[in-house]
């Protein structure tokens, strides 16, 4: 170990109490790539796309990035305990067209379709979280097989109950208006329309961030997915971190699929399928590593927001629409380069 | 916490409007169907290019149903929006024998051979919605359905029949043969100038903002145009935001149309009257079954454009709810 320590008069102290610059504290944080990609991406359709700046335009950007950020949370954290959810994307449809169904075919309250909802998506969440840690197959295939299954049930049960591949309107029934307010309105903050699902994206950002850096959950966290038979051999509770962490996508999912169902009243059945990708992409890009043990929740809100501009710049910059897809990629590509490039660089500095 | 309100809330937490009963009361009123003829059970399939959860090949299979029940029929269905397995499924009904075969031809030359197979083995064949170009080639007795092009043409002149200068044509699966043959259409005949947006129609939120920012980036549009009813609904929230005046028009029909054709949040819908394309399927290949009649000598018969303005909307809106226009 001396061997390895600076030969100054640093030699006898432990490196891991050394004191590190606040620039250099600042580099090493897991979102500090995303941050410089985000900046490079908004720096960049600033100047192609005039209209990219005005503030209407940025309170388009912030919701397409919150109704991916709101699901990039739990799935970052998920992925930094190590774990995969392919059932992501779905699941938000699935809890969407529970509470729809349920209120209509009852002729209920609106708000207790939306309870019971809570309750199923939550179940399909444990239900993930067990699967996986009683069998302790991979979670991809676990979720994989959710997926499957979750898409087939959204769409035989739609048809079966409702006759139809899409629910029935809930617009005139009790309980919808306030509902409505508390998952899809708007409010006008300086002449700019803000939607709702923004002030859950940022409050979910900081709930996560205060649970992986102040709480021992948090630790656990961080443990399970940096190794989860050392973690295990220090007392942490691997399977309930985990499976706490599915509830957590769960979750999630049944605040996107309120959100889904009180924007559009209505729910398309086959809607969804692939999204999962979509958040997986927001988490890596905002630093997660895809084997575990390391990112942040702010990371994947900076993630999203970068596919938010992204998918919306282009659409700003009026480019040609043929092309729309393979301007997606290549920026999203870019952007995870050039993270990965300075966090190595950063690295190598240390 | 949620749980605990649901408890106090309890089982009296009924809706006194909308939901299910409001739609019984509604049923109750429609006719139930009946065999009205005396034929032996011929059993008719049909395959499609639809993916899953497609609302218009709902409507498309509730047309085919109710002539299937009518004309005393055992009607199977299976779909698939990947070519090759749409044409595994037709070889699969092939070796069932069965008395008719409805396909569309979205992807043609994928399906040619499969189509042959199934004349070839004294099948006969119909195609609907896609491919008039080429049924006849293939060997089958008619074609059902909408020219799309023609049917885009219809929707050019009526937005310039009211005034528009430049619209945006809202293309929701990118690829797709059909949705680039409607704007086409628009752009052949609509004086103005026409733009194209393709959204990610599995995603509702991203098509609702992807108008947004349209919208916002050119203050100029005056009209859009979406190609599947359920799009429509989120442009109309997209021009909210966007503080844009653009009307909304929109391809085909459900309820949320309908209402907003009353209520004028929608300017017109062009209908290619897909209950129609199944209903006229099967009830024609009844009809060669029982009596060798083929209709329009083996020309395409044209379900539509049908353009649909605030006027019909009171009258389709009970026909949207029951999932029949």
């Amino acid at each position: 170990m001396s061997s390895t320590a600076p030969a100054d008069d640093l030699d006898h102290v432990d490196e891991r109490l050394l004191r590190t610059s606040p620039l250099k504290k600042l580099l090493a944080r897991p979102e500090l790539g995303s941050v410089v990609g985000a900046l490079a991406v908004f720096l960049f359709f600033s100047v192609v796309a005039d209209s990219f700046l005005r503030a209407s335009s940025l309170g388009t950007v912030l919701y397409a990035a919150s109704t991916i950020g709101i699901m990039a949370v739990p799935v970052a954290l998920l992925m930094i305990g190590g774990e995969f959810d392919l059932s992501a994307g779905v699941l938000v449809t699935s809890s969407a067209l529970v509470s729809s169904m349920f209120s209509y075919q009852m002729t209920a309250n609106v708000w207790v379709g939306v309870g019971v909802s809570l309750l199923v998506t939550l179940a399909i969440g444990a239900f993930n979280g067990f699967m996986l840690t009683r069998t302790e197959l991979p979670s991809f295939i676990i979720t994989l097989g959710t997926f499957l299954m979750l898409t087939g049930l959204n769409l035989g049960l739609t048809k079966l109950i409702s006759g139809t591949v899409s629910t029935k309107t809930i617009a005139d029934m009790e309980g919808f208006p306030s509902a409505k307010a508390l998952f899809a309105s708007q409010v006008t903050v300086g002449g700019v329309d803000l939607k709702v699902t923004i002030l859950w994206w940022f409050g979910l950002v900081a709930v996560a961030t205060w649970i992986l850096l102040r709480t021992r959950f948090g630790n656990w966290i961080f443990a399970v997915g940096g190794g989860a038979d050392a973690a295990r051999a220090v007392g942490v509770p691997v399977h309930r971190t985990k499976i706490g962490l599915y509830l957590g996508v769960a979750f999630c999912a049944w605040i996107s699929g309120q959100h889904l169902l009180f924007s559009f009243d209505v729910v398309q059945s086959g809607e969804g399928v692939g999204n999962e990708l979509i958040y997986i992409i927001a988490a890596v890009i905002g630093g997660c590593l895809i084997t575990g043990g390391y990112g942040s929740a702010i990371g994947s809100a900076i993630g999203a927001f970068i596919f938010g501009m992204t998918s919306k710049g282009i659409v700003y910059a009026e480019w040609n629409p043929d092309w729309f897809k393979f301007f997606l990629g290549a920026m999203l590509l870019l952007a995870t380069l050039l993270n990965a490039w300075i966090r190595k660089r950063v690295e190598a500095t240390k | 916490m949620l749980a605990a309100a649901l408890f106090a809330t309890g089982l009296t937490a009924c809706s006194s409007t909308g939901g299910k009963r409001a739609e019984d009361a509604r049923k109750a009123a429609a006719a139930q169907g009946r065999a009205a003829v005396n034929t032996p059970r011929w059993t008719f399939a049909m395959v499609t290019h639809s993916g899953d959860g497609d609302t218009f090949w709902d409507i498309v299979q509730s047309g085919a149903k109710q002539a299937a029940v009518k004309d005393n029929i055992n009607f199977l269905y299976a779909h698939s929006d990947e070519a090759q397995q749409q044409a595994q499924l037709i070889d699969s009904y092939v070796a069932k024998n069965v008395d008719g075969l409805i396909v569309t031809l979205a992807k043609p030359d994928a399906m040619k051979e499969a189509v042959h197979r199934a004349v070839k083995a004294g099948i006969p064949v119909i195609t609907v919605n896609s491919g008039s170009e080429v049924s006849q080639a293939f060997g089958a007795l008619t074609h059902i359905g909408q020219d799309e092009t023609v049917a885009g043409e219809a929707v050019g002149e009526e937005l310039d029949k009211r005034a528009k200068k430049k619209a945006l044509c809202v293309l929701h699966e990118q690829g797709n043969v059909g949705h680039e043959q409607r704007c086409g259409g628009v752009k052949k005949t609509f004086g103005g100038e026409l733009q194209n947006l393709y959204v990610d129609g599995t995603n509702m939120p991203d098509v609702q903002a992807s108008i947004e920012a349209k919208l916002q980036a050119d203050p100029a549009i005056d009209a859009v145009v979406t190609l599947g009813a359920p799009f429509a609904d989120a442009a109309v929230q997209a021009k909210k935001t966007a503080g844009s005046k653009a009307e909304i028009d929109t391809f085909d029909l459900n309820p949320k149309v309908a209402t907003g054709l009353q209520s004028g949040t929608l300017g017109f819908a062009v209908d290619q009257q897909p209950y129609l394309q199944g209903y006229e399927a099967v009830d024609l290949l009844w009809l060669y079954r029982y009596n060798a009649d083929v209709l329009g000598g083996g020309k395409p018969v044209l379900t539509g454009p049908q353009i649909v303005t605030k006027d019909d909307a009171a009258a389709l809106l009970e026909y949207t709810e029951r999932g029949t226009r």
